[in-house]
């Protein structure tokens, strides 16, 4: 195999392993759910991956803990106060990026 | 009657521009990345044309880099990208009635962390117009943003760069943090599940596990605590 086969048979397999587990349940799951317990575990998941996606990799995204740790409680602060998702995402890379010249 | 509401494709696009925005400056990161391993910007481009998901791809190139066998690749990152099985099965019930076959195949392909969270929060039953409008911006950005890391190849100042990164995260919190103020179980759901995703980077052996595993783990964990605690009373919006 030479080494341009291999990295589109790659790019192929990889577009595969990302599809196959987004097509799965949109096509297979065609009814609705009307289990109680279901419905609230479907209820839950997406608050519960959210929170399971940011913590603790938003602590390291930045490479330092202290600007992290900042630019964390600035956007649980300005999300407390219900701004603008866009809004919540600039004031917290300004304040990063400007702390970035301190520590 | 007279009032002219905007179409849920054009509500979409509206909807996805932030998302747009953050995604050009993480797939600049990845072209870079791509770039600075010996990739071509025609293959970073062409594999975030095809796969559109920031981890899944990252570790891809780690893995093609080491020049892992085919099937290698593809269960760590079909395990990786196994978090949108539980997205997909959310977006299933939230669907509005009657989407065709091909529609649901077509919209499948876009379903990412951020979009899958924009629709999935958006009031009422999910249009299939309301949801490519959302992804419609995200997959240019997502695609146009690796060519152009691919080419200049840092045009950004480093620290501007790191500083970027922190943006999705914040987008998570933005979302998830006010009907946390609303809801008592919503808000014991994120707490778990924050100190869940914790204990399973720090504790030893347990942190070895995919990063895609530890994400269905936890999630389907304080899902379930949640759903037995507080369960839901059918027909609530959700």
């Amino acid at each position: 195999m030479t080494d341009l086969t291999y990295r589109i048979l790659c790019v192929i397999v990889m577009a595969l392993a990302s599809y196959l587990p987004r097509v799965l349940p949109l096509t297979l799951v065609r009814k609705k759910i009307h289990s109680k317990f279901i419905l609230s575990v479907l209820y839950y998941i997406p608050y519960a991956v959210l929170s399971a996606l940011t913590f603790p990799a938003i602590f390291y995204c930045t490479g330092n803990i202290y600007t992290a740790l900042i630019g964390t409680f600035v956007a649980l602060t300005l999300s407390f106060f219900k701004l603008n998702m866009a809004l919540v995402a600039v004031i917290s890379v300004a304040v990063v990026f400007g702390l970035g010249f301190v520590f | 009657m007279a009032m002219k509401k905007s179409s849920p494709y054009l509500r979409g696009l509206k909807d996805g521009l932030p998302v747009c925005f953050a995604y050009l400056a993480v797939s600049f990161t990845f072209g870079i990345a791509a770039t600075q391993k010996g990739f071509s910007a025609l293959f970073s481009t062409l594999l975030s044309g095809t796969n559109l998901t920031s981890a899944g791809q990252f570790s891809g190139l780690e893995m093609i880099s080491a020049g892992v066998s085919l099937i290698e690749l593809f269960f760590a990152v079909f395990i990786i990208n196994s978090r949108y099985l539980l997205m997909s099965l959310s977006l299933s019930q939230k669907l509005e009635k009657n989407v065709g076959i091909a529609k649901r195949l077509f919209m499948s392909f876009f379903v990412t962390d951020e979009i899958f969270a924009i629709t999935n929060f958006s009031k009422g039953e999910l249009k299939t117009s309301y949801f490519l409008g959302v992804a419609t911006t995200p997959y240019f950005g997502w695609t146009l943003g690796t060519l152009l890391g691919a080419i200049v190849n840092g045009i950004l100042p480093p620290s501007l760069q790191t500083a970027m990164s922190i943006a999705i995260y914040c987008m998570f919190i933005a979302i998830i943090i006010p009907p946390a103020k609303k809801e008592l179980s919503v808000f014991i759901c994120i707490l778990l599940s924050g100190a869940l995703s914790c204990v399973f980077f720090y504790v030893p052996y347990i942190k070895e596990m995919s990063a895609g595993i530890k994400i269905i783990i936890v999630s389907l964990l304080s899902a379930v605590f949640c759903a037995i605690l507080f369960p839901k009373k059918e027909g609530e919006p959700s």
